[in-house]
């Protein structure tokens, strides 16, 4: 079996399951945020009195319009509150205490190897990264797992990405994920679980692995999961919330394709308007000058990803026809960063920096676009009218590209800066 | 379930922010959700739509986001169902869990035209072109989401389950399907 089919099976009571078939299983951990519990909350409160299934497992944060843009935004921020007092939720997370959910929740080691775990959000498939079965479903989904603590799954079919070789200098496990969606597109995957391996892989911090799985998604993936390995448990050893278990695929698990992918010769890849498999080298893209430059997201907001940028931007300024926007993904990134005097780079290069929040990434708050504006973003989506209105233009990539391409007013591989 | 109305055609790839700008996300109002529905993709489509009309659109439908305001702005609109070559995985889901009804019928996305009359057997899983006097097929569902349809979405399927009575309101109404909540 592959690890997806072991941990579903371990949920499902079963010792063996495959794709195809229908498991009801017993998630280890929900999560919703300000957009996606209120609906949740709301269908589980016409259902009578009850306390949720188990209150050390339900996580609430709200992150998208938070801090409050708005006063309706303030509303739904409100009902989150005031379900987590009322069931005396163990892990509601506060503006202060907040970061981005998929960069907050590992970090606070409430994401473990072996967990199946749901989120009505759909990059709750970034935990795959730690060795855990997620994926993101709806509201209602939510509901019936706040009420039963199980919900049903049906057992994806696995495709094997093996990354062989060293990846080059700043190319990241963003290039990687953009690079694979370019390949399969974004129904590529769709329904399957998606499987990362090879030393490619093997040899990233787990910042980049959790930026790869984080984006399973953009390729209509049910989940993206890595095995663990010395630098999973290395990761989890010091925060981990409760005990887990380690899961590994067989020699001999079945895989509906295995993609087999040279890493070595890897370029920062660039996804351009309006779909993430639209992806070309960042050194290909002629000249396409740029409003505004985002540094952030669940997918790029990691203190592996700020230290990146820093380091290509320091002793430089911003092109004076752009604006520059660093959102440290979690308060410990943001603190971290200001420790190393990264802040202070992106403040000298005269950046501005915002308190963790999804923010633009959604069109949310925080750099919202124009018409006819084109911004460069660590982002995941490019949609059109993504990140504000429907005439602009969101451009996707690395952390490196983006502050390279802040400095220059226009798209640039940073090895040409 | 017999549901007639027009056809509004779209194409390959329409995601969740399409259907309903993150913007907009302030609400879980199904009506306000409403007249925003589709804007995303084409600002019109408020006004042209009418209560009935059938949406059709091409692979992966609802990709992208997992916001159920999606399909609940589509219940907002007033529009009856959904067809398309294809879902993406969590709007299935979402679609199941609120009574929004889908039909996966390739043969009938490649024929319907903007404009066309359509009667849907929801059921059955049969649509009726009777502007060209044509039929389809779809894909039935599996037979695992049949039942929870048939218990009357996720939440009644999952309180049935743990032996306790269905949810509805004093006029009877099962509080359990979104679509019910248009009502009052």
């Amino acid at each position: 079996m592959t690890i997806t089919e072991k941990i579903l099976a371990a949920h499902a009571d079963k010792t063996e399951v495959t794709p195809g078939e229908f498991i009801e299983a017993k998630v280890d951990l929900a999560l919703g945020n300000d957009i996606t519990a209120p609906i949740a909350i709301d269908a589980f409160e016409k259902l009578g009195p009850k306390e949720v299934f188990d209150r050390k497992r339900l996580v609430l944060v709200p992150d998208h319009y938070a801090p409050n843009k708005d006063i309706p935004s303030a509303e739904q921020c409100n009902i989150l509150r005031k379900f987590a007092r009322k069931q005396q939720l163990e892990y509601y997370f506060e503006v202060g205490r907040m970061g981005v959910e998929h960069a907050l929740l590992p970090e606070q080691g409430l994401t473990l190897p072996g967990d199946l775990i749901i989120g009505a959000d759909s990059h709750t498939c970034t935990y795959g990264a730690l060795g855990a079965f997620s994926t993101g479903v709806g509201s209602t989904d939510l509901a019936a797992v706040m009420y039963s603590g199980h919900l049903w799954f049906k057992v994806p079919e696995s495709l094997k990405f093996n990354c062989h070789g060293s990846l080059p200098k700043y190319s990241t496990g963003k290039d990687i994920i953009l690079y694979i969606i370019g390949q399969i597109g974004v129904e590529g995957a769709r329904y399957m679980a998606m499987e990362f391996a090879g030393e490619a892989i093997s040899q990233l911090p787990i910042d980049d692995r959790l930026s790869i799985c984080n984006m399973a998604i953009e390729a209509g993936g049910k989940n993206g999961i890595i095995a663990p390995d010395e630098k999973t448990e290395e990761y989890v050893a010091g925060q981990a919330k409760r005990p887990y278990k380690i899961y590994k695929s067989d020699p001999d698990a079945e895989y509906l394709k295995v993609f087999d992918y040279d890493m070595s010769t890897l370029k920062p890849m660039v996804a351009c308007p309006h779909l993430p498999s639209n992806v070309k080298p960042a050194d290909q893209l002629g000249d396409i000058a740029i409003d505004q430059v985002v540094i952030g997201s669940c997918t790029n907001g990691s203190i592996t990803d700020l230290r990146l940028a820093a380091q290509v931007i320091k002793g430089r300024k911003v092109h004076p026809r752009l604006r520059l926007i660093v959102i440290p993904a979690t308060q410990a990134i943001y603190k971290q960063a200001l420790r190393e005097g990264l802040l202070e780079t992106f403040l000298d290069a005269e950046a501005s920096i915002s308190t963790p929040t999804c923010g633009p990434c959604l069109g949310g708050h925080m750099g919202i676009l124009a018409e006819g504006e084109r911004c460069l973003a660590t982002t995941n989506r490019n949609f059109v009218g993504r990140m504000g209105h429907l005439k602009s233009e969101v451009y996707l990539c690395n952390p490196a590209v983006a502050a390279a391409s802040a400095v220059a007013g226009h798209i640039v591989d940073p090895g040409g800066l | 379930m017999i549901l007639r109305g027009n056809a509004h055609k779209y194409g390959d790839n329409i995601n969740t922010d399409e259907i309903i700008p993150a913007r907009f996300l302030n609400t879980i109002d199904p009506k306000i959700l409403g007249q925003h529905c589709m804007t995303g993709l084409d600002e019109e489509f408020p006004n042209k739509v009418k209560a009935g009309d059938i949406l059709v659109a091409g692979k992966n439908f609802g990709c992208g986001s997992s916001r159920e305001h999606a399909p609940i702005s589509i219940l907002g609109a007033g529009v009856g169902a959904v067809i398309a070559r294809s879902f993406a995985r969590i709007f299935f889901r979402n679609c199941v869990n609120i009574g929004l009804p889908i039909l996966e019928c390739p043969e009938g996305v490649d024929k319907i035209k903007t404009g066309d009359k359509l009667e849907l057997d929801v059921e059955a899983g049969i649509i009726k072109n009777l502007s060209s006097n044509e039929s389809y097929k779809t894909t039935p569902l599996p037979a695992f989401m049949q039942k929870i349809i048939a218990s009357g979405g996720l939440l009644n399927y999952v309180i049935a389950k743990q032996g306790n009575s269905i949810g509805h309101n004093e006029k009877g109404e099962n509080l359990c399907l979104r679509r019910n909540s248009l009502s009052y």
